[in-house]
């Protein structure tokens, strides 16, 4: 049964350096600072950090597996509150849940959290699917 | 700076952007989506990041790209995005405010194929002082 405060099976999903390559070139955004520790440091960050449409895309994926396919997934958004970083040679984690918001017939909001090594990587993230 | 004339006007982009399946396939294989017959909801990204690129550089507009973050992003999915799908691509720019030497731009991008409006999506990026 879902109803408004209905809270969503958490997830966690793995990033690594390769992935970031990956979606570097599936989006086309090839930024050094998601490829380059060099880089990275030079600008001030603290390492590399993973392109805040990555973390967007796999808590799309969490939205979509819920909703029951990507054609269900009306209205998707996020700010871009801390950077998930990804040192070299490891998998860091990015952990997604969600809770009801809004039920309206088939039309379903949720509010959902993505934290990364225990901190909140997206604001104000919302979906609204058909279900 | 960005040219504050530039506030309120839509810009057009390229004429047409054919999504490949390639391409979805591409983007699906990153977050191990195995259900490639539509895009993922966050694909059309892969299309507005690189037309605001090219729209906001221009001289006329004035955009620093190498100075850019992006600060959120929302979508407005009317269909899902399939292979085949011809993309005419405009960008508006909605508000641009300065904020400690930050200048903050809110831009609207709208995918058409055809007459049909398949994604709006907003972006707020911020071009770091």
């Amino acid at each position: 049964m879902i109803e408004v405060g209905t809270v969503l099976d958490e997830r966690v999903f793995y990033l690594d350096r390769a992935m970031l390559k990956a979606y570097a070139d599936a989006s086309g955004d090839q930024n050094p600072i998601h490829q380059s520790e060099e880089f990275a440091l030079s600008v001030g960050l603290p390492n590399v950090i993973a392109h805040g449409m990555l973390t967007m895309a796999l808590v799309g994926k969490y939205v979509t597996d819920w909703a029951g396919g990507a054609a269900a997934v009306k209205e998707f958004s996020a700010r871009f509150i801390k950077p998930v970083i990804v040192p070299a040679d490891q998998q860091v984690d990015l952990t997604v849940s969600a809770t009801v918001l809004e039920v309206d017939g088939d039309r379903i909001s949720i509010n959902l959290s993505a934290t990364s090594a225990g901190i909140k990587v997206l604001g104000m993230a919302k979906a609204v699917v058909i279900k | 700076m960005i040219n504050p004339d530039s506030v309120g006007r839509t810009f057009a982009g390229a004429d047409s952007v054919t999504v490949s399946q390639s391409e979805i396939d591409a983007f699906c294989a990153v977050i191990s989506e195995t259900n490639t017959t539509v895009a993922p909801p966050t694909f059309s990204i892969r299309i507005s990041l690189s037309q605001y690129e090219s729209i906001l550089t221009q001289p006329e507009i004035g955009v620093d790209w190498t100075r850019l973050v992006h600060g959120d992003q929302k979508f407005e999915i009317f269909r899902p995005i399939v292979a085949g799908d011809v993309f005419k691509c405009s960008a508006t720019i909605e508000t641009l405010r300065v904020a400690a030497g930050n200048e903050i731009i809110s831009v609207r991008s709208d995918l058409h194929n055809g007459s049909e409006l398949v994604v709006s999506s907003w972006s707020t990026l911020v071009v770091r002082a």
